[in-house]
């Protein structure tokens, strides 16, 4: 083993948290509140306490990842209460459903970031300090520190004392930084510091952590995202009030009347697939128009971009994402006395893997004046839909592309509650109209495009095709940027504050007569960080046994 | 894009190969520690555990001159793992070939480049620290046991990947995490075998291993190249996660616990900066990072659900 041992963890290195002892006690009421609030502080800015609240983040963080969260997926979280009826109302008084919304995951990392501060502001300053001063004299017995050697030369100590100089690049930036002095015995001693850097990494490191906080916070307050379902050949969207939005979660300090305006328009989709089902590509042609677009007028052209998984639109500070797709059956419906009339609803795939999906196609009898004759004659197409079809009497899907679409539909006709003032789903029927029977069915059948069906009263309803939809979000973050710059400090500061190591050498040379010099040196990291050792043999070397030829 | 069926099947043989020499050096490593004498720097041991008498091995003759038995062992051992690593490293390359694709797709192939990123790690640090070799047994055991897990429960044919890991993100992000993961579990080895040395508990099983000293060394050198890994592996993450699924951070479950991953091995840093925490206390936390790193592969993979629910399963 060519490095001696770690340094023994004694080196003096006095963090200021570190040394949270109590002050001599005042006593005396105003002088008392002082102290403790004193000894609050130095408690809260102390390392044992940041090492605390570290743990209890890591802690507090966990059921984020081990019990269902609102903010990712709320049907499970129902599924769980569902399924444990005591136990989750219990956790949900903790706010164990929306951990990283909650008051007490908050108070963490607020201390946390507390205690980061007032750690690091006595830090900088005395960082800021011993930046400037001048490496420490050397200490007086120099074989007691970890790194150690001793020899005699026989060249003049002042000649020693230049090959030094020139060894340890004194004076220049990447140099170590020397002082000399000569001590009462007359003896000459060099004290040389490194590894300045390593502190101005450390308070990067911390500061841009805090840097990070506030701009994801930043993005909590200031941000907003967006559903919204578009089908595909010719489609719009305009991103100008929450209305045009399917969902919709906005920051707290978003109220939704000023997004910035723009629309895009799909025109075509393409998925491919492996033949065992797995998708390969999902990619959607679309054409945008930004604010300036809209503001100039230029409302009859469109810019292409194929918005695609991965490769996301970017304008304006918002962002277009294509999150999904599915399909949109068109079915046509004509009544007895001839009206007509087409639907195309959006269905929600049901199944992810061959893209079975359901829905609710809703019509209302056109040309009918009296309100509660309109009312009861509405009709609405529910049922499944299969893109490739399996063929049997129960419609099932066994493959996610358009191959041999079909429908298993039901026809219910009567009211559908539209006008209860209820919102109602998309994608499904009001079940308490069915079951008050206000909603009866009037057929059942498998059809595929172009294929009808005959109610009892005439009324005709076809399957025309199919038209994919896609499902895009918009999403606005304007802290984003500012992590990502912090981010990049922070990589750069912990790279800075774990590779370099701030490491004091010192040499001490004492004439021995007849121009032979006594040379002592001495090493010490000041951070526990092994492998100096080398670089002090490397040092010891150059200096104590130079090449012969020199 | 097809898959190649015969490059593929010559991944699975390399990967079965670079098993057995693993298993082969596993066994060189015990038969050295078996036959090692005491553990030369065991006077280091602060807490004077009594562990002499056990330890010595009776049957070893006194080293002649030149290697002894151990030594020839352990050297036949290391060689041989420099060989399971180049059929190892052939496998995940035919691979990628045989699927045309960057080899991390699914968890039979994180988990081999884990196992590969830990081997390959454990070689580095040997050549710094060659005192080490006789903890080799040590590391090749969670090897072979994550590269069994890897090539049964979690094997996955060659396949292309979903449109979601289209990216050279997957490069960047995947290939750093492994790495990070691989030197984290020989991080993690070394801080148990430091508790272990020091708890005096087990005496006859850790009587021969390198002093606490170099055990501490290690663990801490390597987590400060790891450490530093894995946080641009994480930001890398979520620079990708922006691009795919439309916010950088979501706290999805896998995001979670590497954020937790993270915080425990910051803590690791702290408390050797701290009074007090630097000896016991540090090696459980780094160890715990290591069950943290762990528990994110295998349980919330296979377990909970997640948009990272990738498995190939
Ligand atoms: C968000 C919370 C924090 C994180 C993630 C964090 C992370 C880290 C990391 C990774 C290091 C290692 C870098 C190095 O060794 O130089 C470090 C070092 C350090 N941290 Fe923190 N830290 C946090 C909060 C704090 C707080 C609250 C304090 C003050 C009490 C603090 C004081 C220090 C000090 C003094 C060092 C240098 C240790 C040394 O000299 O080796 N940190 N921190």
């Amino acid at each position: 083993m060519s490095s001696p041992p770690t340094a023994p963890p004694s080196p003096p290195a006095p963090s200021p948290g570190d040394t949270a002892g109590p002050p001599p006690g005042r006593p005396g009421g105003a002088s008392r509140l002082l102290a403790f609030g004193r000894n609050t502080w130095r408690g809260l800015t102390s390392m044992r306490t940041a090492l605390v609240l570290l743990f209890l983040l890591a802690l507090a963080a966990l059921p984020g990842a081990l019990l269902p969260q609102r903010s990712l997926n709320q049907n499970l979280v129902d599924e769980y209460f569902a399924d444990y009826p005591r136990l989750a109302p219990l956790l949900d008084r903790f706010d164990f459903f929306d951990v990283f919304a909650a008051p007490w995951f908050a108070a963490i990392y607020l201390l946390l970031m507390v205690s980061l501060v007032g750690c690091l502001l006595p830090r900088t300053i005395e960082y800021a300090r011993t930046m400037r001063a001048a490496p420490v004299a050397t200490p007086r017995n120099l074989s007691r520190l970890p790194h150690h050697a001793e020899a005699t030369v026989d060249v003049p100590a002042d000649e020693f004392l230049d090959r030094v100089r020139t060894r340890l690049g004194a004076g220049s930036r990447l140099g170590w930084r020397t002082t000399e002095a000569t001590e009462s015995s007359g003896a000459r001693t060099v004290s040389a510091e490194k590894g300045y850097l390593r502190d101005t990494g450390n308070l990067v490191f911390h500061l841009s952590l805090v840097g990070l906080l506030i701009g994801f916070a930043a993005g909590k307050l200031f941000g907003y995202e967006g559903q919204v379902i578009v089908l595909t050949g010719g489609g719009q969207f305009c991103n100008s009030s929450i209305l045009g939005y399917d969902s919709f979660r906005a920051g707290l300090r978003v109220d939704g009347t000023q997004l910035d305006p723009f629309c895009i328009q799909v025109e075509d989709f393409q998925a491919d697939y492996l033949p065992n089902g797995q998708p390969e590509s999902f990619r959607a042609d679309i054409g945008y128009q930004t604010t300036e677009d809209l503001a100039a007028g230029r409302t009859d052209t469109w810019t292409s971009y194929p918005l695609a998984v991965n490769h996301p639109l970017r304008i304006d500070g918002e962002r277009v994402y294509l999150l999904g797709h599915g399909y949109a059956p068109r079915f046509t419906v004509t009544w007895p006395d001839g009206e007509q009339r087409t639907g195309e609803t959006q269905w929600r795939p049901v199944d992810q893997a061959t893209l079975l999906s359901e829905g609710a196609t809703k019509f209302e009898r056109p040309g009918i004046t009296d309100d509660e004759q309109r009312r009861t004659s509405q009709l609405a197409i529910t049922g499944l839909f299969a893109p490739t079809s399996s063929g049997g009497a129960v419609v099932t899907s066994v493959f996610p592309e358009l191959r041999d679409p079909e429908v298993a539909v039901d026809v219910l006709r009567g009211d559908l509650g539209l006008d209860d003032g209820r919102g109602q789903s998309i994608f499904s029927v009001d079940q308490r109209k069915v079951e008050s029977g206000e909603l009866v069915r009037a057929a059942r059948a498998n059809l595929t495009p172009g294929e009808d069906l005959r109610l009892d009263d005439g009324t005709v309803v076809r399957f025309d095709g199919v038209r994919p939809w896609v499902s895009l979000q918009v999403s606005h973050d304007p802290g984003q940027m500012w992590v990502l710059g912090f981010a990049v400090l922070v990589m750069i500061g912990l790279g800075l504050s774990l590779s370099i190591k701030r490491r004091r050498f010192w040499v001490r040379l004492t004439p021995a007569g007849s121009g032979c010099t006594v040379v002592e040196i001495g090493g010490l990291a000041r951070t526990d960080q092994a492998g100096y050792g080398e670089e002090f043999d490397r040092l010891r070397a150059d200096l104590l046994d130079p090449p012969k030829d020199t | 894009m097809p898959v190649d069926p015969i490059l593929s099947l010559f991944s699975d043989r390399f990967f079965m190969g670079s098993v057995a020499v693993y298993v082969l050096a596993m066994l060189m490593h015990a038969v050295e520690y078996a036959a090692a004498r005491d553990a030369p720097a065991k006077v280091l041991v602060g807490a004077g555990a009594p562990v002499e008498a056990e330890a010595a091995d009776p049957v070893e003759p006194p080293a002649p001159a030149g290697r002894t038995r151990a030594e020839r062992f352990g050297r036949m051992a290391v060689s041989l793992t420099v060989l399971g690593v180049l059929l190892h490293l052939g496998s995940l390359v035919m691979r990628g070939l045989a699927a045309q694709r960057w080899p991390l797709g699914n968890m039979y192939e994180f988990t081999s480049a884990i196992c590969l990123a830990a081997v390959v790690g454990w070689l580095v640090v040997l050549h710094r620290s060659p005192a080490l070799r006789r903890a080799g047994v040590f590391v090749l055991t969670p090897v072979l046991i994550l590269m069994f897990l890897a090539g049964t429960v979690l094997y996955a044919q060659a396949a292309p990947v979903v449109p979601a890991l289209q990216s050279y993100w997957l490069v960047i992000h995947v290939t750093t995490v492994t790495l990070a993961s691989g030197l984290f579990l020989v991080t993690g080895v070394a801080s148990l075998l430091y508790l272990l040395s020091r708890s005096g508990k087990a005496a006859g099983l850790v009587a021969k291993l390198p002093s606490t000293d170099v055990l501490d060394r290690v663990a801490y050198r390597v987590t400060v190249v790891a450490f530093p890994i894995y946080t641009f592996a994480v930001i890398a993450g979520a620079i990708w996660a922006e691009a795919a699924w439309g916010r950088f951070w979501g706290w999805d479950p896998k995001e979670t616990v590497a954020f937790v991953a993270w915080v425990v091995f910051a803590a690791y840093l702290h408390a050797r900066a701290t009074a007090g925490w630097r000896t016991n206390r540090a090696a459980w936390i780094n160890v715990l990072g290591f069950a943290v790193v762990v528990f994110n592969l295998f349980f919330i993979n296979m377990v909970v659900a997640g948009l990272h629910s990738y498995a190939g399963l």
